[in-house]
Parts: C-alpha cells; sequence; structure tokens
C-alpha cells in the first residue's frame, strides 16, 4: 500500500500548488474586462464565425480511407518484426494482404470518391 | 531458427470454396469500373458460386485441419457451405429482375452477397472461437449494407440503421464471452477448450466463474443473429423494410450460419453443461410462442413471414434442446427444408413486389390464382410446407424433430411444439384464403414472371417437393455430417 | 501488481456503461460510440487475461477485434449519413415508419 500512499501524497500536492497559484494570481492581477477579450483568437484576424459548425460529409470519406489504411499497420508492425524469421513466405502473403487493400483503393478512386467538387 | 511457415501447417485445399468466392466478389467490384463489363456480372457471381459448390462438394468426406488449427475441414462444415450456397444463388436469381424494376441494379448487390456467403462458410469452417467470429462479421458487414441497399427509400434506410446497430450490439456481447472463455480455458480452439472441459467447469474458483460467464454472454450474442426471443426485436422491421430478394436471403443463410456454429459450440462441444439444455429449452419455447403468436396479427406478408421465421428457429432450438445424433441430424434436414420453401415463399412476395406501388400486404394478394393460377398453387405449396402437411418437406423436418424429442424424454417440449404448429397454421392459411377465396376489388394488376424467377421458383418448388417424397437421401447426408463428431 | 480481477471490474463497468448508453441514448452516434466502448472492453478483458497467463493469443485477437471494429465504422458511419440524407435526423426515436 505505501507506494499508493506517495502517490496519493503527490497528487493532492500536484493540486494544491496549482490552485495556490490560481489564487495568487487572482489576489494580485488587475481587473480590466473589456469586449474584445472575450473575441476568439484566430491568427489577429476578426473570427468568421463559431467552430462549433457541420464539417462537409466528404471528409468523412477521406477519413475513412485514412482508417483503413491505418489499421493495416497494426499487422505491418509485428510483422515487419518478425520478419527475420518468417522469410520470403511472409512476404508474399503481405504483398498479397496489401494488394487487396489497393483493390479497395483502387475501386474508391475509380468510383469519384477521391474528387472534391 | 525455428520454422514458423510449416509449423503453421498451411493447407489450402481447406479453404479454396471461401477463395472462389473471394475472387469472384473481387472481380466483380473491379470489373464494375467499366462499362461494358456489367451485363456479364450476374454471370461471374453465379459461375463463382457454382464453382465453390464443386469445390465444397470435393470436400465431402475429407477430414482435415490445418492454419495452426485454425480451419478445420469437416462434413459437418461442407453440409453448411451447401445449404448457404444453395441460398445465394437462389437469391442472385431472384434479385435479378427485382434489382432493375428498382432502379437498384448496381454491381455491388452481387458482390455483398458473395462476401457474405464467404464469411458464413469461414464460420462452418472452422472450430476456432476467434476464426469464428471473424467469419461473423465477414458475413455481418456486407449484409448491413445490403439491408439499407435502397438507399433512397426510407424503410430499407431504416432498415439498414436497425440491423447495423443491433447486430454490431450482439458482435460486443458476442467478443466479450468468447474473452471470457478464453480467459477461463487459456485457449480459443473449440477441441482443446473441450478437452480441458472437467478441468474448466468443476473448478470451484474463479476459472468456473468465468467460464459460465462467458458461455452465457456468446449464447446472447448468438441469441441476436439468430433472432431467438428476446432478442428478436429488429427481426420484423428489418425484415420489412429491406429490398425482398435481400429479406430472402436474411432469413435463410445467416440463420443457418449462426445455428452452425451453436451446433459445433453448445451441442458437440459443451454438452457437458447442464445449464445449457434448461436455457435452451426456454428459449426454445419463447422463440415458437411469440414468433407465432406475433404473427397471427399482422397484415403485410413479408412481416409475418419474418415472424414465421422466427417461430422456425424456435423449432430448431427445440433440437439442440435435446441434443445428440438424431436431433441433430433433424436439425439440419430441417435447415435444409426450411431454406427451400422460405426462400420460394420469399421469391413469390419478390414476384409481387415488382408491380409497381406494390407494399406486400396481404390485401395485394387479391384474385392471384385468376390471374396466375400456376404461382398461386406454387405460393399455396410454400405455405402448406411452413405450416407443415404432409407430403411437404415442412412435414417431415417438423417430424422428425418431435419424434427425437419424445424419444430423449422431452414430451412437454414436443407438445408445445406440435402446438405452435398448429397455430401456425391460422395464418399461413389466411395467405391462400386471401389468394383464392377473397373477393377482387377492382382491377387486379398482372406480374411479370422473368426467366430468373421463374428458375428460382422451380428450385425451391422441386427442393420442397422432393424432399418430401424421397427424404432418405437427405437424411443420410446429414448423419454423415455429424459421424464423427465430438 | 495489479491482481487480474482489477482489470475485469474496470472492463465490466466499461462494458455495462456501453450496454446502458445503447439502450438509453436516442442519438444514433452516441449508441455507435458506446458499442466501441462494449468491444473495447471486450479487448481490455482479452489483454488481461493474455499477460495472466502469459500467452500471447490475446494480444493477436486485439489487433484483429481493431480491425473489426474500423471496418464496422466504415459502415456505420456510412450507414449514418445515408439515413441523416433521407430523415434529415439522426434520433432513433424517429425512425419509426416500420412498427407492428
Amino acid at each position: 500500500m505505501s507506494e499508493y500512499l506517495s502517490v496519493l501524497i503527490f497528487a493532492v500536492t500536484g493540486a494544491a500548488i496549482v490552485l495556490f497559484t490560481f489564487f495568487i494570481s487572482k489576489l494580485i492581477r488587475p481587473h480590466n474586462p473589456y469586449p474584445e477579450k472575450g473575441v476568439t483568437y484566430e491568427c489577429a484576424e476578426d473570427a468568421i464565425g463559431d467552430s462549433w459548425i457541420r464539417f462537409n460529409p466528404r471528409f468523412y470519406i477521406f477519413a475513412l480511407i485514412f482508417v483503413i489504411f491505418d489499421v493495416e499497420v497494426i499487422f505491418l508492425f509485428p510483422w515487419a518484426v518478425a520478419f527475420g524469421e518468417l522469410g520470403l513466405f511472409a512476404l508474399v502473403e503481405m504483398v498479397i494482404f496489401i494488394l487487396i487493400l489497393f483493390f479497395g483503393l483502387f475501386y474508391a478512386w475509380k468510383k469519384g470518391v477521391l474528387k472534391w467538387v | 531458427m525455428v520454422d514458423y511457415v510449416s509449423a503453421l501447417s498451411i493447407d489450402f485445399n481447406l479453404i479454396w470454396p471461401e477463395i472462389a468466392l473471394l475472387i469472384g466478389a473481387s472481380v466483380i467490384l473491379l470489373g464494375s469500373i467499366s462499362k461494358s463489363f456489367r451485363p456479364v456480372i450476374p454471370a461471374v457471381a453465379l459461375i463463382s458460386c457454382i464453382v465453390a459448390m464443386l469445390l465444397a462438394s470435393q470436400q465431402w468426406g475429407h477430414q482435415g485441419s490445418g492454419f495452426a488449427d485454425m480451419v478445420t475441414c469437416d462434413n459437418f462444415g461442407v453440409m453448411f457451405k451447401q445449404i448457404f450456397l444453395i441460398a445465394s444463388i437462389v437469391t442472385l436469381f431472384l434479385g435479378f429482375r427485382y434489382l432493375k424494376v428498382k432502379g437498384l441494379n448496381r454491381p455491388e448487390y452481387y458482390a455483398l452477397i458473395l462476401f457474405s456467403t464467404a464469411g458464413m462458410m469461414v464460420m462452418a469452417n472452422t472450430a476456432d472461437l476467434v476464426v469464428m467470429f471473424l467469419g461473423l462479421e465477414i458475413m455481418s458487414l456486407p449484409l448491413y449494407v445490403l439491408a439499407g441497399f435502397n438507399r433512397r427509400s426510407l424503410e430499407s434506410s431504416e432498415a439498414g440503421i436497425k440491423y447495423f446497430l443491433m447486430g454490431a450490439f450482439a458482435t460486443a456481447f458476442l467478443l466479450m464471452g468468447i474473452a471470457f472463455i478464453y480467459g477461463a480455458a487459456e485457449t480459443t480452439n473449440l477441441r482443446r477448450i473441450v478437452t480441458n472441459f472437467s478441468y474448466i467447469a468443476y473448478d470451484y474458483n474463479s476459472t468456473a466463474i468465468y467460464f459460465y460467464s462467458g458461455i452465457a454472454l456468446t449464447l446472447i450474442g448468438f441469441g441476436f443473429k439468430i433472432a431467438a426471443v428476446p432478442f428478436h426485436s429488429w427481426v420484423p422491421d428489418v425484415y420489412q423494410g429491406a429490398p425482398t430478394p435481400v429479406t430472402a436471403f436474411f432469413s435463410v443463410a445467416p440463420k443457418a450460419a449462426g445455428f452452425a456454429v451453436m451446433l459445433r459450440i453448445f451441442v458437440f462441444g459443451l454438452s457437458g453443461v447442464e445449464l445449457l439444455t434448461t436455457a435452451f429449452w426456454v428459449l426454445a419455447v419463447l422463440t415458437m410462442s411469440v414468433g407465432n403468436i406475433l404473427a397471427l396479427r399482422q397484415d403485410n406478408v413479408k412481416r409475418m413471414l419474418a415472424y414465421s421465421s422466427i417461430s422456425h428457429a424456435g423449432y430448431i432450438l427445440v433440437a439442440m434442446t435435446v441434443g445428440g445424433a438424431d436431433a441433430v441430424s433433424s436439425a439440419i434436414f430441417y435447415l435444409v427444408a426450411y431454406t427451400m420453401f422460405n426462400l420460394g415463399a420469399f421469391a413469390v412476395v419478390t414476384v409481387m413486389e415488382t408491380r409497381s406501388g406494390c407494399r406486400s400486404e396481404f390485401s395485394e394478394l387479391t384474385g392471384l390464382s385468376k390471374v396466375h393460377p400456376y404461382l398461386a398453387a406454387i405460393l399455396a405449396l410454400f405455405m402448406f410446407a411452413l405450416s407443415g402437411f404432409p407430403p411437404t418437406a415442412g412435414f417431415l423436418g417438423k417430424f422428425y424433430i418431435f419424434s427425437a424429442a419424445v424419444h430423449k424424454g422431452f414430451i412437454w417440449l414436443a407438445v408445445i411444439g406440435v402446438m405452435n404448429s398448429f397455430v401456425s397454421v391460422y395464418y399461413y392459411l389466411r395467405v391462400i384464403k386471401t389468394a383464392y377465396f377473397d373477393e377482387v376489388k377492382g382491377k387486379v394488376t398482372p406480374v411479370v414472371l422473368s426467366p430468373t424467377v421463374i428458375i428460382a421458383l422451380i428450385i425451391t418448388a422441386l427442393g420442397t417437393l422432393g424432399l418430401g417424397f424421397f427424404p432418405q437421401q437427405l437424411l443420410e447426408f446429414s448423419q454423415a455430417a455429424i459421424f464423427g463428431m465430438p | 501488481m495489479v491482481p487480474i480481477s482489477a482489470y475485469l471490474i474496470l472492463a465490466a463497468v466499461l462494458f455495462g456503461i456501453g450496454t446502458v448508453g445503447v439502450l438509453i441514448s436516442r442519438n444514433v452516434i452516441v449508441m455507435f460510440m458506446s458499442i466501441e466502448l462494449m468491444l473495447n472492453a471486450a479487448n481490455m478483458v482479452l489483454i488481461a487475461f493474455s499477460r495472466a497467463l502469459s500467452i500471447a493469443d490475446g494480444h493477436v485477437i486485439v489487433f484483429l477485434v481493431l480491425t473489426v471494429a474500423a471496418a464496422e465504422a466504415a459502415v456505420g458511419l456510412g450507414l449514418i449519413i445515408m439515413i441523416y440524407r433521407n430523415r434529415a435526423t439522426i434520433n432513433i426515436d424517429r425512425f419509426s415508419l416500420l412498427k407492428w
């Protein structure tokens, strides 16, 4: 249990320091609000609108194609680590696996998914 | 250096049928890009199904396992592969004209059916829980898309989303169950689980708790997939909303795949768990009764058939409760027979729906016997088979299941089953009454019988009648299928 | 070392939150997120057992499950977009065209 006790003391001390700093700065800082301080900061430009808007669903398809190749990497990493022992057969298998994925990408491409209209 | 590759014992003979289907589906997807390839796509799909069927027949009689024991090839699996392939071939025939009429003629339909069938075959072809899970997902993901295939239609998209949510929910339960079984048995291979069974299940410690909670969660997961009550709420909505050929496929193939896996896990594998018999008893009675009673008050033919398919799952659950060689071979017989007459019934509904503005209500069947006497007769044949009249396959299937139940001493279960069959006669005969005797209001629009649909009707009608008159051959096959199972 | 029961309890809590989320939520996306939570609870059980038993199978299964979850996300989000185009809502209570 003693390891947990030190974690607890650490957590409490950390939280206390943060709260203490907030309290001190509240005491000594000047208090002068005006509307421009509340505006969203966007590279010194006036913000056009809220950032809570609907994004074009087109982003979703790009994200999906990204996800598929992202997940493929899960299988590539263990394969790469063990590649020395697995040899040629595993190389052929992995090439087939990636080819199947590229079929999918090719299909999506020809269906016009990658075009931004 | 260890030779990992030969330790895997890779043997492609075990998976050629699956590979044939996957190649066919990929060719369809890639070919769909060129316009000139489009007309031959249904033929490609049909050919790859038939090739897969031949390759699967080659596997009959061969016992083998490979891929580090992840793939197991046996007669049981081959039997189910043939059921899936018959269902998908009939579905391909059904879809051909329906899709054109409804403006859905997209090549993806054929590719998705093939992918889904390949997933089912993976499910039937393994004795490893993880591969079963993967096969289930390969089966389900195309089916979610197929349910929402008519993407402009509100009903179809609603069916798609409901099916997806319920299917994914069930998948999560199933996976949790597999995780717990893995934790208790230290393996996911069913054979090794069975070998360690006495050690796992009678150990009065946490291992037994993990094991039983794993079994319960797995049962819930498969309960959703085979639409057992109380996990059936998605069925009527999805069956009604999905395009009709797809519904025909839903009502047969995924259900058979679910039963293949359940028979393997619960009947062959874990037959020593007494609690399971009680669980299946309750599930069977609930599924039969609720399905039949709710089917009584439906006014939509597709919805009625959805509830009827729930109750038919209940009859097969009776066989699973009983267990033993007789009951399991009769369950396989019933699944084949059910595939035939249920696909046939949906084929007639598909034909009716190719008329414009048809929503497959009961009232749209009126006058069918006057305009299309042959179609009406064939519809009556399927309804008699569904309700279990002799000499159709439906009667023999039910007879084998209930007599197996009586032999094993499950008399009450058999009595409840027979009573349920009597209840079901009411709503099946209502279809016949509407088609033959109800007064015709206004003019009956004739339907167009395309050659492809006629082929589908002939296959299913011959199957229904043939199995009724000559059941011996199939019975021998289904006994051979379970011969040598643990 | 943390005992395996701790991981299992955490996984059970996550699974429970996911189940309740699917059952009471009215928003399809939130339901879908709850299902993903359930899948990840199962992953956690697999990893915990795999570590406790010192068998690597569990890790490999988790890889497969992650892939399956990604494929499911692809299909599910596609279906959600489709129904949003048709109905302009993703509230599950509005999808009541098919009722008994």
